[in-house]
């Protein structure tokens, strides 16, 4: 009798946990499909449009994924989230989608459809892309990695696993025409633009710097020198946003082609750790 | 003061009303006591180098007592008696004081932090894991951190945190799933992430941590969950762990053979309280919470070293624990 309450009792269990093993919709194209329009509603906001990565969450189109490859773990990674990270669990927090569990094996469907059949080949130099990184390209002078480096710009720790190569070339040689949006510092609660702005004080100095934080009233900065300026937009004499980055375009006479493959080496050799 | 460049320093750690009538005279007089000469240290220090960043230094942190605007550690100063100095807000007009600003955490629950205040800045940490840094002066938020926490964590008393210790550019929090996180104090951003322990084994960590030297001493919760209770250092700089104090000795270690078979391995006493530091003797001091199950003794009969007790620990040696006081302990 005891030993039929126990085998009663644990069925549900193995049959709950085979069912979070195994895609029962492996390969399936209309699954895939439905999928889609899953991650469009509940997940593009982060992964961006084709999970390709663009708000927060990672380009998901990529072979290698950072929490696990499998079905499992990508059953895993969605339900459960990631602790540390922006990836909220899926039905535990206010933040969650609450999707089923059949939602989630189309969403993990449709994300194995469209994710690249192998591994990324890194070309280029690591090593030699660190030595630029915080040497003659001076990109640490702004940008932190693993705690080491300059605060004007976003931490570029986890950009390589979360940005795809043509993403960060194109912010490397324009960085105007995308102004990082906090992505990499996915923890923020409201993301930060990167905008520069340029104000003037009551006194008559003028600072530049980026956007911390602002509101109708008031505007938190850092200015070039990584000072926190905080202030009452009423008290300034001039408040000037604009997109155009505090960082400078590097183009071929300051960044060869060469170079530029070496660093981007260097941080998906990070973003891989 | 009017020499400051930076308009939003204040000098008070509260929030006064602007028009309050004595604030003039009182900031004067502020000002005749050697209001902070860290102050106009930090103003002739601007002028040399433009580039020099305000930081916490230790030696601000071994003279935080005399620093009465700024609240540099959790319990103000290191002799822990949580008492400021500054008069502006007294018990003449403590029931006129008006709110200015608030804030909200967005989180629910208990919410039982103490803030820094460092330079104008204020840094606190809210319900789940939230941490935030704030203009004084307004309330208006500079960053905004919260920690994704797992699922499965069990706190015993509240999803709480209890506020932030300061070092150099970095503030420190501990985590409800036992984790130690440097956050850069200007941006929020995660510099490290050390994992202290399995919270699924009941760990959590609700206090503030101590910075002694480059040094983060933090202690864990859960006696109620049958943990072995520790105190940790951390490498302020890299987040790699320097040492662990187990406040139930191991076999071998004096006090060992206080505890019944093996209930020392899940015997509580737990260091929930961020400890105090004695510059003099190089000593800190840390309490522990109770035996674990804290509700029967039956299992762990002995003196139950060194649960409910007062600990006193050289910070580079912690192995030699030069004093213990430990208070009768009701039988259970």
């Amino acid at each position: 009798m005891f030993g039929c309450c126990v085998l009663l009792a644990l069925a549900p269990v193995a049959e709950r946990l085979s069912a979070q093993d195994k895609n029962p919709f492996a390969g399936d194209a209309k699954a895939a499909k439905v999928g889609e329009s899953q991650f469009r509603a509940n997940c593009a906001f982060c992964h961006g449009l084709g999970a390709r990565g663009g708000g927060r969450g990672p380009d998901l189109t990529r072979a290698q994924k950072r929490h696990g490859n499998s079905d499992a773990d990508l059953f895993r990674t969605i339900n459960e989230g990631v602790p540390g990270t922006a990836m909220p669990p899926n039905g535990a927090t206010q933040q969650g989608v609450g999707m089923t569990e059949e939602e989630i094996w189309q969403v993990v469907t449709y994300i194995l459809s469209v994710q690249a059949k192998a591994p990324a080949q890194i070309v280029g130099n690591a090593a030699h892309g660190k030595e630029l990184f915080y040497g003659s390209a001076a990109c640490s002078t702004c940008h932190m990695i693993q705690g080491k480096g300059g605060r004007l710009g976003p931490d570029l720790s986890t950009a390589g696993s979360a940005r795809s190569t043509e993403y960060m070339v194109e912010s490397v040689r324009n960085p105007n025409r995308r102004l990082a949006q906090g992505i990499s510092e996915a923890m923020k609660e409201f993301s930060q633009e990167y905008e520069t702005v340029t104000v003037v004080t009551a006194d008559g100095t003028k600072l530049a710097g980026v956007v911390l934080n602002e509101d109708n009233f008031t505007l938190q900065m850092l200015d070039t020198r990584e000072q926190l300026r905080l202030f009452q937009k009423d008290k300034l004499r001039s408040l000037e946003k604009s997109r155009e980055s505090l960082m400078p375009a590097y183009d071929q006479k300051t960044l060869s082609d060469k170079d530029l493959q070496d660093l981007i080496a260097y941080l998906l050799a990070v973003g891989a750790q | 003061m009017k020499r400051l460049t930076k308009p939003w320093t204040t000098r008070s750690r509260f929030l006064a009303p602007q028009t309050h009538p004595e604030r003039k005279a009182r900031a004067s007089l502020g000002m005749t006591e050697g209001i902070s000469a860290t102050f106009v240290l930090l103003t002739v220090a601007m002028c040399i180098a433009p580039s020099a960043r305000a930081q916490v230094t230790p030696q601000r942190l071994l003279d935080s007592a005399k620093d009465p605007q700024n609240w540099l550690m959790y319990s103000g100063d290191y002799a822990g008696r949580r008492f400021s100095a500054l008069d502006q807000i007294n018990i003449s007009n403590a029931a006129s004081l008006v709110p200015k600003w608030a804030y909200q955490t967005m989180g629910g629950g208990k919410f039982e932090t103490t803030p820094l205040a460092v330079d104008g800045v204020l840094y606190a940490s809210g319900q789940d894991n939230r941490a935030f840094a704030l203009d004084a002066r307004s309330g208006r938020p500079i960053w905004q951190y919260q920690r994704a926490l797992p699922s499965d964590i069990r706190p015993c008393c509240g999803r709480v945190n209890r506020g932030l210790a300061i070092l150099g550019d970095k503030v420190f929090l501990g985590t409800l799933d036992a984790h130690v996180i440097a956050l850069d104090a200007k941006t929020g951003n995660v510099i490290w992430d050390a994992t202290a322990t399995d919270y699924r084994k009941g760990y959590s960590i609700t206090l503030a941590p101590l910075v002694i030297k480059n040094l983060v001493l933090i202690g864990v919760s859960g006696g109620e969950y049958g943990i072995r209770g520790f105190i940790d250092a951390y490498d302020a700089a890299s987040g790699a762990r320097k040492w662990r104090f187990y406040t139930i000795p191991g076999p071998g270690e004096p006090g060992h053979e206080s505890w019944e078979g093996d209930s020392w391995k899940i015997g509580g006493a737990p260091a929930w309280i961020t400890g105090t530091y004695d510059p003099a003797t190089n000593t800190t001091f840390w309490t522990t919470g109770n035996p674990s199950p804290s509700n029967r003794g039956e299992g762990r009969a002995g003196d139950n070293l060194y649960s409910n007790s007062l600990l006193a620990l050289d910070p580079d040696f912690p192995s030699t624990m030069n004093m213990i006081t430990m208070p009768r302990r009701c039988p259970s």
